[in-house]
């Protein structure tokens, strides 16, 4: 898809911020590796793409440095702290959020904050409490900047699973009329914990709670009936829940294999892309639980030594872009909700948006239910953590 | 004839010189950095990790250790992987030699185990993976004689005993074993033996275990350390093959090497000293099995039986070590399968339809991968070649056979297990402003290059027809235009082997790449052991197929061009000196 010109226009007339000419002008000619998580070969293209348009534009490309888990550049750049490197590091942006967002933030180990210089961070909610400006509860404060909406959603094939469960407690059941038809991600990979974290959601008794930080009283409190739950289900699980995939993507190469019946996935729009790709059959199609699911923002970060955090800041920049934020919420080319704010856009941008194809298996916005919260990021932690306890011999 | 002397001298003392500075290079190149990277991660392993304010040296990352939940699991999934897939390995081995020997030519045995050498780990790991898993090609060819309509619930791959992984290492350690025994047997009077033995009344098998094993055995010792070593530290294919809660020790070191919390970093050090511990006990163990073995043997062989039965387990060996075989061809041709499927559900057979789509998008990035691949194995092998052959005619000008020492330091990097020295030398690097730099990854692969490509040489080089030097040397012919006229160009085919060999094994690195390369030196291996996590095996297999096509078409080449170069000098021929 090409820009509409007029996008352009607006872009061009944009009200010249402070600064932003000086680094403009100091990214050019930049390399910025960005380090990414690499299982997805759609948004493996996506970034390909963006980096061709930065470079076109701003004379910044972009390398994507591929990684298996975020926490491998979190190590990089502490290590690299640690042997002295305080400048000139290897890393420039991360696709980060949650656990990873809060470890970095508190070792003052980001760059910034940076939001709000970047001229398109007009067309982004960032008052406080706005979904952007939140990461796991905890205040952003313009050290990442947003560019994609994840929903927590399940997938199944229609073809072998009549009806899916339709609340988390409806999985016990579910499971046993189904016995080893059903699994989630290993906990400590970010999907199986986010699993956990949807079912808490659901059982907690107090779910104000979870939105604080953890104390040890709240949590064996909030958490006794998601053990109950998680002791009934996991008889049932996949191998006797003795072996869990690795992470969602292997889940879904499972689903496809016929090994379980449903998979789960922090994109709405990723069974439909799945099925363009032929990864999933034409009958595979997305459920919600009643009651809405977790909804997060995904962030990009620049590191504190970055060497290239100019160009970074362009290429934070220009994934605000609504003519880019349109083409990534395009099912035929990534399918990921936009972070902007429909009330802040032009015609022009909403025309971009209205304009865009659907497919049989992409729920519309009130399929997916609302959006929950996601716990603050230390029960995150306390739950992989006490899991592995419980569960790991 | 005090004249004729002098350039002798001369020569030797050239070679003395050769041969230290050879030896400096490897020493500072080799031994240095890992006693470094080691040290380092020792002190992050006792509590100083000065980056993170600890300083106090004290045994709470130990503590830490024992505290993570599985630890125990995982150490006693380690020796059973370990251990069970090296002497599983060396039995299947040393039973296929047996019934196999004689009746096969080297050269075809060398043919047939090239695949297999060449194939690198990851990409045989995610090939077998496909093949073994319920719903992989095995249960897809039983489902409808079965009547499954699901794939059965087993878990014949990430099984908790490790039996998948076991399984994997063994596709690629018993073709290893098989190569370096018949090369050691070429160097015994097997024929012989076993004639002696048989008039003697002995079975076929009992020969081979009561006379000729203990002379292969001093011969194949160090290899047999080194898959030992190796299967006690795996980390890609115990990533994919291996059970995952808890995984072996290598993998949840790894895992806890590259957590957000980096209190981590100080147990997973002292995880890293306790795999170091790991394999020094089981070389230890090896050698007491060595010595018992002597002695145990001793008294075996005077009790004279005659053992007629030993015949049956020959044949089991040769039988299994076909399966394995089988099962390697399975894995690697479902992986070119998969890279040309565009459709392929439970429970087809073949793909549902095909596609060259994932070959031809570019969004798949092989192509940069492939050159990283490339250009990091051709600088390795190059600059271990050169060291090797400067190695071994500094050997031949100073007229000096190799001292026990000097063996065990080429070993050294594939004893010492990757992850204890490697995290260390990586914080070492950095210190240096050489992380992530190309030169920083091309050295580490040339560490583990070296060793094969030493091990490779050694043997041809020294069976050189010494009559052959001497001769060009009475012709007036220097040391280097005999090093480059006439050794070089005699030992091609070596050469070429150990070219093949050096590639193979660079193409395959994946923790140094990881490591060294900060993440920003993307090869084929790294790539495919991230991809093996992602849900699309049709990508997956493209870069596992180049991983393995890529040594494959070395190895092809090391056969080629001597047989084109020397079509008209037959005993020059790949195969004919062996």
């Amino acid at each position: 898809m090409r820009l509409p010109l007029i996008l352009m226009a607006t872009l061009a007339a944009a009200p010249a911020f402070a600064g932003w000419n000086d680094t403009l002008e100091a990214a050019r000619g930049q390399t910025v590796y960005w380090n990414a998580w690499g299982g997805d070969d759609r948004t493996n293209a996506f970034i390909a793409w963006v980096g061709e348009e930065t470079e076109e534009r701003y004379g910044v490309s972009i390398e994507h440095v591929r990684l298996s888990d975020t926490a491998e550049a979190v190590t990089r750049v502490i290590s690299e702290r640690a042997a002295g490197r305080d400048a000139d590091g290897s890393v420039d942006l991360i696709w980060i959020n949650g656990p990873n967002f809060l470890a970095m933030k508190r070792q003052d180990l980001l760059f910034g904050p940076f939001v709000a210089d970047l001229p398109n961070a007009r067309y982004v909610d960032l008052s406080p409490g706005a979904p952007a400006a939140l990461d796991f509860t905890v205040p952003v404060e313009g050290m990442e900047s947003p560019w994609r909406l994840a929903k927590f959603v399940f997938t199944y094939d229609s073809a072998r699973v009549a009806s899916p469960p339709r609340t988390m407690a409806g999985f016990v059941d579910w499971a046993a009329e189904n016995p080893g038809r059903f699994t989630h991600p290993d906990p400590s990979n970010f999907m199986g914990a986010t699993f956990l974290k949807q079912a808490l959601l659901e059982l907690a008794s107090d779910r104000e709670v979870l939105l604080e930080p953890v104390t040890d009283a709240a949590f064996a409190d909030q958490t006794a009936p998601l053990w109950a739950w998680y002791d009934a289900l996991r008889p049932n699980l996949w191998r006797g829940g003795e072996a869990f995939p690795e992470n969602e993507s292997v889940q879904q190469q499972m689903l496809n294999d016929g090994e379980v019946d449903i998979s789960m996935s922090f994109d709405p729009a990723s069974a439909a892309a799945a099925i363009a790709q032929g990864l999933l059959p034409e009958t595979a199609r997305v459920f919600v639980p009643e009651g809405g699911t977790i909804g997060n923002v995904s962030f990009v970060a620049i590191p504190y030594n970055a060497a290239n955090a100019e160009g970074a800041q362009v290429v934070a920049n220009h994934l605000l872009d609504p003519a880019v934020q349109a083409r990534m919420q395009n099912i035929e080319v990534l399918g990921s909700f936009s972070v902007l704010d429909p009330a802040r856009l032009d015609d022009a941008a909403h025309a971009a948006f209205d304009a865009l194809p659907t497919a049989p298996a992409l729920p519309t916005l009130d399929d997916l239910g609302p959006t929950l919260p996601e716990p603050h990021a230390s029960w995150m932690t306390r739950l992989t953590e006490e899991w592995a306890r419980r569960y790991t011999r | 004839m005090g004249t004729a002397l002098h350039p002798v001298n001369a020569a030797a003392k050239d070679g003395r010189l050769l041969r230290a500075a050879v030896l400096v290079t490897v020493a500072a190149g080799l031994v240095l950095p890992i006693a470094a990277g080691f040290l380092q991660t020792a002190r992050a392993g006792v509590g100083v990790m000065p980056a993170i304010g600890a300083a106090d040296v004290s045994l709470a990352p130990f503590v830490a250790l024992l505290d993570i939940p599985g630890f125990s699991t995982a150490l006693r999934l380690t020796l059973l992987t370990g251990f069970g897939a090296t002497a599983l390995s060396v039995m299947l081995a040393v039973g296929v030699c047996a019934a196999m020997h004689g009746r096969m030519s080297p050269r075809d045995s060398g043919r047939l185990l090239t695949p297999f050498l060449a194939a690198p780990h990851a990409a045989m790991a995610i090939g077998l993976a496909f093949l073994l898993s319920p719903s992989g090609w095995i249960a897809r060819a039983l489902a409808p004689l079965a009547g499954w309509d699901r794939p059965p619930m087993v878990a014949t791959v990430n099984d908790p005993a490790g039996l998948a992984l076991i399984f994997g290492l063994m596709v690629k350690e018993v073709p290893f074993l098989l190569l370096v025994i018949l090369s050691a047997l070429s160097q015994i009077p097997v024929r012989r033996h076993l004639a002696a033995g048989r008039s003697l009344g002995y079975g076929r098998g009992i020969v081979w275990i009561k006379v000729i094993m203990p002379q292969v055995w001093p011969l194949i010792r160090l290899p047999v350390m080194v898959v030992l070593a190796y299967s006690l530290s795996v980390v890609d294919m115990a990533l994919i093959l291996g059970p995952s809660n808890p995984p072996t020790l290598a993998v949840l070191l790894l895992r806890l090497f590259s957590s957000p919390d980096i209190g981590l970093m100080m147990p997973a050090s002292a995880g890293a000293l306790v795999q170091a511990a790991l394999v020094a006990m089981a070389f230890g163990l090896l050698l007491a099995l060595d010595r018992a073995g002597r002695a145990i043997g001793r008294w075996w062989v005077r009790r004279g039986g005659r053992g007629l039965s030993a015949e049956p387990g020959l044949w089991i060996a040769t039988a299994l070590s076909g399966i394995l075989f089988a099962a390697g061809a399975l894995a690697m041709l479902s992986l070119l399968v998969w890279s040309l499927a565009w459709r392929w559900p439970w429970p087809g057979l073949a793909p549902e339809s095909w596609s060259l789509n994932t070959w031809t998008t570019p969004g798949s990035g092989w192509a940069g991968a492939l050159g990283n691949t490339l250009i990091l194995a051709a600088a390795a092998t190059a600059l271990c070649l050169v060291l090797a052959i400067a190695w071994l005619e500094g050997e031949d000008r100073a007229r000096r056979g190799r001292a026990g020492w000097a063996e065990a330091l080429i070993y050294l990097p594939l004893l010492v297990p990757q992850i204890g020295f490697l995290f260390g030398l990586n914080v070492l690097f950095l210190r240096l402003g050489l992380s992530g730099s190309y030169l920083a990854v091309i050295w580490a692969h040339a560490l583990f290059v070296f060793p094969y490509v030493m091990i490779a040489l050694s043997d041809p080089w020294r069976a050189l027809d010494r009559q052959l030097p001497r001769a060009a040397a009475s012709l007036g012919a220097g040391p280097w235009r005999r090093l480059f006229a006439v050794k070089l160009p005699i030992l091609l085919t070596p050469l070429l082997t150990a070219t093949a060999i050096g590639v193979s094994v660079s193409v395959a690195q994946y923790l140094p790449t990881l490591f060294m390369g900060a993440g920003r030196v993307a090869t084929l291996t790294t790539e495919a052991v991230t991809l093996s996590s992602s849900s699309d095996r049709r990508i997956t297999g493209v870069y596992a197929t180049l991983q393995a096509g890529l040594p494959f078409a070395v190895y092809g080449a090391a056969f080629l061009i001597p047989a084109l170069l020397h079509r008209n000098r037959r005993d020059l021929l790949p195969g004919a000196a062996a």
